[in-house]
């Protein structure tokens, strides 16, 4: 008998191993479609419904999804480079060449690595302007804001301990200026005299590095940050982000939707008609409900179920993520230079690209372009959403015509001024040029980066007393900042060449 | 269980908290002492407590071997040692912006990450170097060789006269 029931089990076994682990019907009805995201722990991340304002692309640009896909990309891949990197000072330079030239696709598995930061990089960027540009940083939103910005902390923190693993030249000297940077508050202690009691820059310094130079303790503790500590805790973050933005209500959207918006969006004709079928419906568990929850005050009108929708505009947007980055690697080599030599820097020594904008401003001091303006800069970012608490409507791009306005104003502002600034110091220099003998203080309080981070603070209190709105003047604060960093990024990569002098192209580099 | 009641001021009086409760509290605050204390000592474990760098302390050999108008360069240790007229100074060649190795010029040093320029004794003439490079400690050994310091450095200026 037993084994007959043996053979039966065999036979069904298909079929039963899948019903162990899916407990529900094939996803058909609302219900079963509910089900599918609820009792999948990887799913339930999402909501069982979301609403189709959610969908429309020219909101969102799926910067979000972009991001955690080419996060994602870049664990594997990076968990792949594991098996062949030693970090070892004397073997580190020799297991990249062996991944780049020996590995079997060792070659692409590094390039998408490298490419995949660069796409995660400018989607985190893009994801913050989105996020504040339609105002989905208010309310209930705001501790969510705060998690963004120490994703973005850990994103750049990532990128940065990864530059020094290839062990070569361009990783050795973009460290040095970054573990120097570090150590920068000793200008301004120096200037005090406390440097020998109170010295918080070497502290950093020899955190980072394990010592006073860059050497295998340095390397060591790099690996060690970029593939354990931080990934680990973005990771973590990352969970939370998610699991807020389900909390607080799904995207954020504005109060009232005209149906334009909504077209060509797939809807669920049994949504709107739900609470018509039961208006008796009582909602005694609304008193145990947050009051941002979808379905507070509303039936499921304009929503549709997560399954398939939403996972179909995800998968999509992974996939249109892993194409860019696999057709980068396929045809842009990342770079390795020579093996690192702590005798020879690297001329011009550059940082990554999206460290440039910062590299320019610390050519002018050291402790405000390192550590004083990226301190101020992180700060206003997570502070903006308890600064600026104006109700209002959410989920337009900048807001209404007032914000478009205020806006490109505030392109244009940025953008003659930062331009100017440049042009004026590579024509004329800076106080040290004219005034050899002027003391470090007044180059620490005065230099080009604080008097731009003047130029644009003043510009947005301007505009706080001109509209009276907190909103409008954080408008104008952010354009002005990210149109900064933006020529600054550019100004730096393009046009410093060697000595950190001016070229108006890297070909015209004297070669040496 | 309830929860842990505190003393409480009521109307001008002070109620006064149950031994257990006061046992409770005690426990909970000497095991969130501990923990932290411990933490504190955990933090401290990455701090390098000595340093694996080349030696800061270094011999450049016998006086003999610099006459007046040499000028030698220790790769290595990122030091220049110059002998005048006056006498012997050794300066580094670590650029006080940013720590990358400024180069010899003419009469100048050169740091080729932001352009920062010092004069030949080292004092900066412009880009954004917040200091003069160091001079540093120079001293002869009882069997006549001279050693660098370069973890003392020494008002510019001062030279080491070879007797």
């Amino acid at each position: 008998m037993s084994f007959r029931d043996f053979l039966h089990n065999l036979a069904s076994l298909p079929k039963t191993f899948r019903d162990s682990f899916v407990r529900h019907g094939r996803p058909t009805t609302d219900r079963t479609r509910s089900q599918m995201v609820m009792s999948n722990v990887f799913l339930h991340i999402h909501s069982t419904r979301i609403h189709r304002y959610t969908l429309r692309k020219t909101f969102t640009f799926g910067l979000g999804i972009i991001a955690a896909a080419s996060f994602f990309i870049l664990l594997v891949t990076g968990v792949l480079l594991m098996i062949y990197y030693k970090p070892s000072v004397a073997l580190a330079y020799d297991s990249i060449k062996d991944i780049q030239f020996i590995a079997p696709g060792g070659r692409l598995i590094r390039n998408i690595h490298r490419w995949a930061t660069n796409v995660m990089i400018v989607s985190v960027l893009f994801h913050m302007a989105r996020v504040f540009y339609t105002a989905a940083y208010k309310e209930t939103r705001s501790f969510n804001w705060l998690i963004g910005i120490v994703l973005f902390v850990l994103t750049l923190g990532l990128s940065f301990t990864g530059y020094l693993l290839p062990w070569d030249q361009l990783a050795y000297w973009a460290i040095t200026i970054g573990s120097n940077i570090a150590a920068s508050p000793r200008e301004l202690t120096d200037l005090l005299g406390i440097t020998p009691y109170f010295d918080p820059g070497g502290l950093m310094k020899t955190l980072i590095l394990g010592s006073e130079e860059i050497g295998q303790e340095a390397l060591i503790r790099f690996f060690w940050l970029h593939c354990m500590v931080l990934p680990l805790a973005l990771v973590l973050f990352l969970s939370a982000h998610f699991w807020r933005v389900r909390k607080d209500g799904g995207l954020s959207r504005p109060d009232n939707i005209s149906p334009e918006e909504l077209e060509g969006i797939e809807q669920d004709e049994d949504a709107n008609s739900a609470f018509d079928k039961a208006p008796q419906k009582t909602y005694g568990l609304m008193c145990l409900v947050r009051g941002t929850s979808p379905a507070v005050g509303r039936g499921p009108q304009d929503t549709v179920p997560s399954w398939p929708t939403l996972f179909v505009a995800e998968t999509a947007l992974f996939m249109l993520t892993l194409a860019i980055v696999c057709i980068l690697a396929y045809f842009f080599n990342a770079p390795l230079k020579e093996i690192a030599n702590a005798a020879v820097p690297e001329n011009p020594a550059k940082a990554p690209w999206y460290f440039l904008g910062l590299q320019e401003l610390v050519s002018y001091s050291a402790f405000m372009g390192g550590v004083g303006i990226p301190s101020i800069t992180l700060l206003g970012l997570a502070l903006i959403p308890y600064l600026d608490r104006e109700k209002q409507s959410l989920g337009h791009w900048f807001d209404n015509s007032q914000g478009r306005y205020v806006a490109t104003a505030s392109l244009v502002y940025a953008t003659c001024v930062t331009v100017a600034m440049l042009v004026f110091t590579v024509k004329f220099g800076w106080l040290r040029n004219w005034f050899p003998h002027i003391s470090q203080l007044v180059i620490l309080l005065i230099n080009p980066g604080t008097v731009l981070v003047a130029l644009f603070a003043f510009w947005s209190l301007r505009y706080m007393i001109k509209f009276d709105s907190t909103r409008i003047a954080a408008i104008g604060l952010f354009t002005c900042f990210i149109v900064s960093f933006v020529i600054l990024t550019y100004f730096a990569t393009i046009h410093r060449g060697p000595n950190w002098g001016f070229y108006w192209m890297p070909s015209q580099w004297p070669v040496h | 269980m309830s929860s842990f009641q505190r003393g409480q001021c009521i109307q001008g009086k002070w109620e006064s908290i149950s031994r257990r409760d006061f046992f409770g509290v005690a426990a909970a605050w000497s095991a969130a002492t501990s923990m932290g204390l411990a933490l504190i000592g955990l933090v401290k474990f990455p701090i390098p407590a000595l340093f694996p760098d080349i030696a800061r302390l270094f011999k450049i050999g016998k006086p003999g071997d610099y006459p007046v108008g040499t000028e030698k360069i220790f790769e290595e240790k990122k030091v220049v040692v110059i002998r005048d007229q006056e006498g012997l100074y050794a300066i580094s060649l670590t650029c006080t912006h940013l720590g990358c190795v400024v180069s010899r010029q003419a009469n100048r040093f050169d740091c080729p990450c932001h352009g920062s320029k010092f004069d030949s004794i080292g004092r900066v003439l412009s880009g954004p170097a917040p200091k003069a490079l160091p001079w540093l400690k120079v001293f002869q050994l009882p069997d006549g060789k001279l050693v660098v310091n370069a973890a003392r450095s020494v008002p510019t200026g001062t030279k080491f006269v070879v007797t």
